[in-house]
């Protein structure tokens, strides 16, 4: 029998637990611990997130993950600066998430709340992942199922007075294969139905309406959406080994739903590695969508159909994604308690265009010169720069 | 009978056989695939987080792989 030096032997178990990673779910990822801090800037609002993850191996067969994230909202996006004060908000974020592993099968069960002044959310989740075909393929199985509570704030953004409107539940069912074509290509697809109950509409965003009543000859009102939705997305994504230590990927996902929104989401990501200190990764996003069937930049009146939206989430839209991320493999071999640890970097840059949702706040206001007509007032866009910056310490 | 017994068996094994897929990628022939580069969501904070961001301002959502909560309104 030849014994192999210690650090072979150590390398040719962790390749074996790789192998046996990426032909599904039969090990558990890595211990780690995640710190993480966002900003969000684009639109007029500014929100900053922090994060830390913890993810602990308890058997080979067991995990639990906690995560708690914060995000801190102060400003207010176009349509809530055209008819209220700038507002500042926090989102507290609580997950728990649990694995458990028997045989090629993985099982994850996770809860999720999350709260704001006005909107707390209870999410609960499970999956299961089952390998096959000589762990070949990976077929995964899942549902959600949210319960939230919807709330007005009708006070000031530091005297708020929270009106709770009403409750929306949420369903998903999730279905996902993942398949190695290659010993270069790995592919999957993924289909994802979400059926939604209850009060749905964003109490922020408003109509508006022709109204020559009054000096800027229109007026807001409250929206009206139906107490139901549903939809369906469909995404399948590519990732391919280059000939030379690098990854490119493709994604392309349709979705389309009951209020008539048809959209696309086509994605291109590359990996280059440097050495074993750093991971480039660039990424590429489209997106574009078309507006819902009862969505209106300006009704003709007030009431002049039974559901009535302004939400600039259901106008016709694009929007385009540059992202360039860096990882630093600052401690490759380890300190204290940790096997490795890495830092990243991340810079994405948004332009959101909207192709028949116009620009209301600065427009068409007779104080300022009332320069436009209801209706052709410029359409609206903005830019946003999302950065990220996060450790992972892997134990 | 003792010869139709043996051929049974060897029938149904070529059945069974012929039902299993053998792997055309061997796990040893696996190594690229298990290399962190090949994974699809690395970070899991991050790639939420910026699912969060999109659902947050678009019409769609889902087939994305991660779950949240939350309205992000404003």
């Amino acid at each position: 029998m030849t014994i192999l030096p210690r650090h072979l032997s150590r390398l040719a178990a962790l390749a074996a637990l790789s192998l046996i990673c990426v032909a599904g779910a039969a090990v558990l990822p890595d211990d780690r611990a995640d710190l993480f801090w966002s900003q969000y800037r684009g639109g007029g609002m500014d929100i900053t997130g922090e994060s830390v993850l913890v993810r602990k191996k308890f058997s080979e067969q067991f995990a639990l993950e906690a995560n708690y994230f914060v995000d801190k909202v102060s400003g207010a996006s176009i349509d809530v600066l055209s008819q209220a004060s700038v507002i500042k908000d926090e989102r507290k974020q609580k997950t728990v998430s649990a694995d458990y592993i028997h045989d090629k099968t993985q099982y994850n069960l996770s809860y999720t709340n999350s709260t704001e002044r006005d909107y707390i959310s209870n999410t609960t989740h499970f999956s299961l992942s089952q390998d096959m075909f000589g762990d070949l393929t990976t077929v995964t199985l899942g549902f959600t199922d949210s319960r939230n509570k919807v709330g007005e704030n009708n006070g000031t953004a530091f005297k708020p007075v929270i009106d709770w409107l009403g409750h929306a539940t949420s369903r998903s069912y999730e279905g996902g294969v993942s398949q190695i074509l290659t010993k270069n290509l790995i592919a999957g697809a993924t289909v994802e139905v979400i059926t939604d109950q209850g009060l749905l509409s964003n109490p922020y965003r408003s109509i508006r309406y022709l109204d020559p009543t009054v000096p800027l000859g229109y007026s807001l009102g409250s929206q009206v959406y139906p107490n139901t939705h549903t939809s369906t997305a469909v995404e399948g994504r590519a990732k391919y080994y280059l000939p030379y230590r690098a990854a490119a990927s493709l994604s392309y996902r349709y979705f389309s739903d009951t209020w008539g929104v048809r959209a696309n989401t086509i994605e291109l990501g590359y990996t280059q590695p440097v050495s074993n200190m750093f991971i480039f990764e660039g990424r590429l996003r489209h997106y574009n969508q078309n507006q819902a069937t009862f969505y209106s930049d300006l009704f003709p009146f007030v009431n002049s159909q039974n559901f009535e939206a302004r939400d600039q989430n259901l106008a016709a839209s694009t929007n385009n994604t540059i992202d360039g991320k860096v990882t630093w493999a600052f401690a490759p071999e380890g300190f204290l308690i940790f096997k490795r640890a890495t830092v990243s970097f991340d810079v994405s840059r948004i332009q959101f265009k909207y192709s028949d949702f116009r620009n209301i706040k600065y427009y068409n206001d007779t104080q300022q010169g009332g320069l436009y007509q209801p209706g052709t007032e410029p359409l609206y866009f903005f830019n946003a720069t999302v950065l990220q910056v996060f450790g992972s310490f892997f134990f | 009978m003792r010869g139709s017994l043996k051929l049974g068996i060897i029938g149904i094994g070529l059945l069974l056989g012929a039902c299993s897929i053998q792997p055309w990628v061997k796990p040893y022939e696996r190594d690229r695939l298990a290399d962190p580069i090949m994974s699809w969501d690395r970070d899991a904070i991050s790639a939420g987080y910026l699912d969060h961001i999109y659902e947050s301002r678009e019409g769609s959502r889902g087939a994305t792989g991660t779950a949240g909560g939350g309205c992000g309104c404003n």
